[in-house]
């Protein structure tokens, strides 16, 4: 089933990415194409198996808790868009 | 060396411990092939000739107190999705353009631990996403075999430099083929091994329950060497496992019995299987000939072919296109602009300088894949995508584990059709993707895969797969040195002087 505008625009809002109207056409057209080939899915019996997150079966890997040296703080912050003293700095979160 | 004054790690290693060369010219070489060539190929996002320099006299000094390994002093690309310190890592996109990594990737310390020489960093689809290296932000890589066409990707710029001779050995990642597609297109070696045997720590995340770091090289042994490298644990990827081999190279050294795969498997035998599914409709004839003149090889080597079927590969596309693109919309939630990467600030609203951002850093193909696996991923559509999906997982993987109780490895294609030409399928997502068949059901289920040449379909390279069960690299790369061995594929070089 094709996917609508509105749908499209949904998405884009939980991936916080800002879409050009072109855009929009553009990935109403080619998403729906995508989803289209998802379809052959559902004809497959999956009652009754398991899920798989992981292909190779992990255990949880135990060390020690030693202290370890970390990254310098000016190597961390070297990178940041913008920075006041040793932090980054971000847009207003909390509304006024 | 080669006739064309190209190396192998084993001849530079050998050449080099003799006195023959030093990695100071041996580098130099390589930059001079780079400078030469590369504005055709375009294999290289960055090229580091400063520090190669430096690492080569460093490489140098380490030969001659008799303190080297064999790639010591050897020139190699890394692929850009892998961190290295203080050297550009851009992951083909805007958004990374001007991002410097603080530290190195795990692979990245260990070669340069052995004495690597680092030529530079290797183009690719932006953030390992896609088929063909156009995804890439910054200018497509050509295929050194015919420069209207594709390396494959999306570690198009590792297969094409090594194809090229511009860089002996190159570091690359396969999340979905990524490693084995573009290599089997530009007619070299790459091998994906099994998901946790090579660290990620470094490696820039696209979708990590299918990442892993591979190997492009110009042969199996070459292919051994690196791996024998970057291979182990890391306590920085709790993913990562104890190797079970210490040394993947070995084996692959001096002389071969006639019938090498006669008395090489479980069962004496080496026992190969042929699954009808991966010979799929759409496949190109001369691919078809090729790969199954390459199993008549094996067989005549002294190995038993017999058909076997992994009837739940036609769900494989559906599976990794929806896991993928949604462990990808959760790994780059992280390009927000605020830590690192590209920053949209001609707004004072927090949200819309997010979009922004993402609007602009990232290009057409990773907005897609982080849709798709928003849209897999939310209320009321996650079972019917994301868990069904998770499912079919378990019986691709069941299928591989049934089989290899009767064979040791199979042989398949590793792209149904050779390199295409450039812009001939960019604007159709679902025909790119399904260049990936014959890869994909391995990221799947994290088995180790090789690709190697095994022939020519208008006078494009042809790759043959050999996949393993979890772990079994050494002996997989036993049977495709045994392979190459017999044939003279990995020899053929592009004309491009």
């Amino acid at each position: 089933m094709p996917l609508s505008r509105t749908e499209v625009l949904q998405i884009a809002t939980l991936a916080r990415i800002a879409l050009t109207d072109d855009e929009v056409e553009l990935f109403q057209e080619q998403l729906s194409e995508i989803l289209d080939q998802f379809e052959a899915l559902k004809d497959l019996d999956t009652s009754g198996v398991p899920p798989t997150g992981h292909a190779v079966d992990l255990q949880a890997v135990m060390r020690e808790d030693e202290a370890r040296d970390s990254l310098d703080l000016e190597d961390v912050l070297s990178n940041a868009p913008r920075r006041e003293r040793e932090y980054f700095r971000v847009k207003a979160v909390l509304e006024e | 060396m080669d006739g064309d004054g190209l190396f192998t790690i084993r001849q530079a290693s050998e050449s080099l411990a003799n006195g023959k060369i030093s990695s100071a010219e041996l580098t130099r070489m390589y930059l001079d092939r780079i400078e030469r060539l590369d504005g055709r190929v375009r294999s290289f996002i960055t090229v580091t000739a400063e520090l190669a320099l430096q690492q080569a006299q460093a490489a140098d000094s380490r030969i001659a107190s008799g303190d080297s390994g064999p790639l010591t002093g050897v020139p190699a690309q890394i692929k850009d999705v892998i961190c290295t310190k203080g050297v550009p890592t851009t992951c083909g996109s805007r958004m990374l353009e001007n991002y410097v990594p603080v530290y190195d990737a795990t692979v990245a310390e260990r070669l340069f631990a052995q004495g690597a020489v680092l030529l530079g960093k290797g183009n690719t689809d932006e953030f390992a996403m896609g088929s063909s290296c156009e995804n890439s932000a910054f200018f497509s890589t050509h295929n050194p075999w015919d420069l209207d066409r594709v390396p494959g990707g999306s570690s198009g710029g590792g297969a094409a430099a090594v194809a090229a001779g511009e860089a002996v050995y190159a570091l690359g990642s396969d999340t979905g083929g990524s490693v084995r597609q573009p290599a089997s297109m530009c007619g070299v070696v790459g091998l994906k091994p099994t998901y946790g045997l090579i660290s990620r720590f470094g490696l820039v995340a696209y979708a990590s329950s299918f990442d892993q770091i591979g190997v492009i090289a110009k042969n199996v042994a070459d292919t051994a060497l690196v791996l024998n490298a970057i291979a182990g644990q890391d306590h920085r990827d709790s993913t990562s496992l104890t190797r079970p081999e210490s040394d993947y190279a070995s084996h692959l050294m001096g002389d071969l019995p006639a019938r090498p795969l006669a008395n090489a498997g479980r069962d004496g035998v080496v026992r190969l299987g042929v699954p009808e599914e991966y010979f799929v409709e759409g496949m190109q004839d001369g691919v078809r000939e090729a790969v199954q003149k390459a199993i008549g090889t094996l067989e005549a080597l002294g190995a038993s072919v017999q058909p076997v079927s992994l009837p739940s590969t036609r769900h494989a596309l559906a599976c990794y296109y929806i896991l993928a693109p949604s462990e990808c919309s959760a790994n780059l939630a992280r390009y927000d602009g605020v830590k690192y990467g590209y920053s949209y600030q001609d707004t004072n609203d927090m949200w819309e300088a997010m979009e922004q951002t993402r609007h602009q850093g990232f290009g057409p193909e990773v907005k897609r894949r982080i849709m798709l696996g928003a849209y897999a991923l939310s209320a009321g559509y996650y079972d019917a995508y994301y868990l069904k999906a998770q499912q079919a997982r378990t019986l691709i993987r069941r299928d591989f584990d049934q089989v290899f109780q009767q064979v040791d490895a199979l042989v398949t294609p590793t792209s149904p059709v050779v390199a295409f030409r450039l812009g001939e399928k960019i604007d159709d997502p679902v025909e790119m993707y399904l260049i990936d068949v014959c890869t994909l059901p391995v990221n799947i289920a994290g088995l180790p895969a090789i690709s190697l040449p095994c022939g020519f379909s208008e006078g494009l390279p042809v790759g043959l797969q050999l996949i393993g069960p979890h772990l079994s690299e050494k002996r997989l790369l036993g049977i495709a040195h045994a392979y190459e061995q017999a044939t003279e594929w990995h020899r053929a070089r592009p004309g491009l002087e």
